[in-house]
């Protein structure tokens, strides 16, 4: 139980997927400027990101023993069918919940968090709980780093910010500021 | 011929600094910053992308005519991934230790959209030559703003550069830099200083073209 | 092929079989050229991981010059010639003689910054830890990897007694055999460091087979070992 809580913890806070692994970057600077808006892109996230565990630890455990080799192009493939199809399956099943988050999940699939997820949790050798948790701390991280950034981006919006300073410049050095906080977190869970 | 040579040599030179896919573009940051730690770190992951990036424009671009546009861009990330794999590989047998530093984000090379967005964008409707030239210097930028970022990162974190020290021992690394903050604020200073150069440019041209305009 | 499809294909709408069969032949290519990197690299990467991990355990272990896999079944100690999955094996480490040494356990646990992998040869003749290594860690640069940068500290662990359990105190304090300096400005680490050794020991200790009873060399094993350790 401590380590799937060291696991959550660490991917939430202390190695946020966005703050510290830089994954995700597209979204997180492009699709922050809505607090609403980016909320939801974070629940979607999250929600891809279970999915992909799962499919990872599938895929790990009764294929990839077998051909460790397919790896990359086995997850790649695997995890935007899959997605398609539970993308088709909620617009047939729920349409206000595929208005809510539908939208958001081709953006999701060819991010490079969720990749990134799937070969991190193998490298780690993860089991399946460990997997799973490990994928909600990783969505929870990035729904809190893609939030807070919107949250600032909107107190921005009143100031008086120099042109040339702008855009994406200007979202890195803010990003810079918020993953400084975030390095606050280290030490959290080793202390004592 | 003298036509094409120049043609080529264009598409060269825009990708290295008038459309450098990282500064200009914008793109490819997700394993720009993650393994820009060190100048060192820059050159592997640089020349890791280089390769992906040349081998899959030659092919997609020598396969155009054959690939339906319907499974264009599934048929694209297979010939890329299979090319990722492959450098992951060799990187692996030939340097384990360039491997473990840069570890999980050579197969994230995959997801870099700089290598994607080229074959959509370029090799796919272009001359083999053309594609070759374009990815050519799609990677030498890209390779010249991980080496750059990499080498001003280690420089201030670290007082070395490729390893070597700079300063001696009274130097006080700014340890902030070599972390994940560090990337972050480094390359939105970068950015700056683009966009810094680009408003001055601006400036200049118009400049020149009201004295031109005064000269009529 | 039959005019409609010909129809379609001259409208510029290929039929699906085509699609299919592009997506087939690129897959398969793919796969021919994978899986011929895979086998040409497969030996060197073995090979590289073999001696990474031998070059840790002799670190640990002063003196060593062969070595072997252990793994824990049935509440006794056997020699492993296989990997499995799953399995957590500790390794056994032998003189130039063939005479049992101590062992080299891993073990892994939270640090300051991410998971640290530590490696460390303990003697339980002695009841004693002989040495520590870190095989991986993202601990701050600076200040966190001193733990295995800061030969200070790595040097704490010559045998350090592991009775009733090691302590890390603040550097300059150690006094007691059990006693761990720790680095100034990183002392998480250093007692993340030494509670993953404790935990270790905890899994561990237990476990082994009694002093002097350990598992005698196999030399089946011992030969391509050292052969490749020659090369």
């Amino acid at each position: 139980m401590g380590d799937l809580g060291w696991i959550f913890i660490s991917t939430l806070l202390i190695n946020n997927f966005v703050l510290a692994y830089f994954l995700g970057l597209c979204p997180f600077l492009g699709v922050s400027g809505k607090l609403e808006t980016s909320f939801r892109l974070g629940l979607a996230t999250i929600f891809v990101m279970v999915i992909t565990a799962l499919c990872a630890w599938i895929l790990n455990t009764y294929i990839l023993i077998y051909a460790p080799y397919l790896r990359l192009i086995s997850f790649i493939v695997v995890i935007a069918s899959v997605v398609q199809l539970i993308e088709m399956a909620i617009k047939k099943l729920s349409p206000a919940l595929f208005r809510a988050l539908g939208i958001f999940l081709p953006l999701i699939t060819t991010n490079c968090a969720i990749l990134g997820l799937a070969i991190f949790a193998t490298n780690k050798g993860y089991g399946l709980w460990q997997g799973l948790v490990y994928a909600l701390g990783a969505g929870c991280g990035f729904t809190l780093a893609i939030v807070l950034m919107a949250g600032l981006r909107e107190e921005v919006e009143m100031s008086n910010v120099p042109t040339m300073v702008k855009g994406i410049a200007f979202n890195l050095i803010v990003s810079g500021i918020l993953s400084m906080a975030f390095m606050g977190f280290a030490g959290l869970f080793s202390a004592g | 011929m003298a036509k094409s040579e120049k043609q080529a040599y264009d598409e060269f030179i825009k990708g290295v600094w008038r459309e450098n896919p990282v500064f200009v573009q914008v793109l490819g940051m997700c394993p720009m910053l993650a393994v820009t730690n060190s100048a060192i770190n820059g050159v592997a992951m640089g020349m890791a992308t280089f390769f992906v990036l040349m081998g899959s424009s030659f092919l997609v671009s020598l396969l155009k005519n054959l690939i339906p546009k319907q499974v264009r861009i599934s048929c694209f990330i297979i010939i890329i991934a299979t090319f990722v794999t492959v450098v992951d590989y060799v990187l692996l047998a030939t340097l384990p230790g360039i491997h473990k530093e840069l570890g999980a984000f050579i197969p994230l090379i995959v997801a870099n959209c700089l290598i994607l967005g080229r074959q959509e964008a370029f090799a796919s409707r272009n001359t083999i030559r053309m594609a070759l030239a374009d990815a050519l210097g799609m990677a030498a930028g890209f390779l010249f703003a991980l080496v750059a970022l990499g080498g001003i990162r280690e420089i201030l974190g670290e007082g070395k550069l490729f390893g070597i020290s700079l300063f001696g021992d009274n130097f006080e690394p700014w340890v902030i830099m070599i972390l994940p903050p560090g990337g972050f604020i480094t390359l939105g200073l970068m950015l700056l200083f683009f966009n810094w150069l680009e408003e001055k440019k601006k400036k200049l041209d118009a400049q020149v073209a009201a004295t031109e305009g005064s000269d009529l | 092929m039959s005019e409609e499809k010909q129809a379609a294909a001259e409208a510029g709408e290929p039929s699906s079989n085509r699609l299919v069969g592009t997506l087939a032949v690129a897959g398969l290519l793919s796969g021919i050229i994978i899986i011929t990197v895979y086998l040409a690299t497969f030996d060197t990467i073995k090979e590289n991981k073999a001696r990474e991990l031998r070059e840790a355990v002799f670190r640990v272990l002063p003196g060593v010059d062969k070595m072997q896999r252990f793994l824990h079944k049935e509440g006794a100690l056997v020699v492993s010639h296989v990997e499995e999955k799953g399995e957590k094996p500790i390794y056994g480490g032998y003189d130039k003689a063939g005479k049992f040494v101590g062992y080299a356990i891993p073990n892994a646990g939270p640090g300051f910054q991410d998971t640290v992998s530590v490696l460390y040869g303990y003697k339980p003749a002695e009841r004693v830890v002989v040495g520590m290594w870190i095989l991986d860690s993202r601990e701050t640069p600076g200040l966190g990897d001193k733990i295995y940068k800061d030969a200070e500290f790595v040097a704490n662990f010559d045998h350090l007694s592991v009775d009733p359990k090691i302590v890390a105190v603040k550097k300059g304090r150690k006094a007691k055999p059990n006693e761990v300096d720790a680095i100034t400005g990183a002392t998480i680490s250093s007692k993340a460091v030494v509670r993953i050794i404790n935990e270790g020991n905890e899994r561990w200790l237990p476990k082994l087979s009694k002093p002097g009873l350990e598992p005698a060399l196999e030399k089946v094993e011992a030969t391509p070992e050292k052969a490749e350790a020659e090369k």
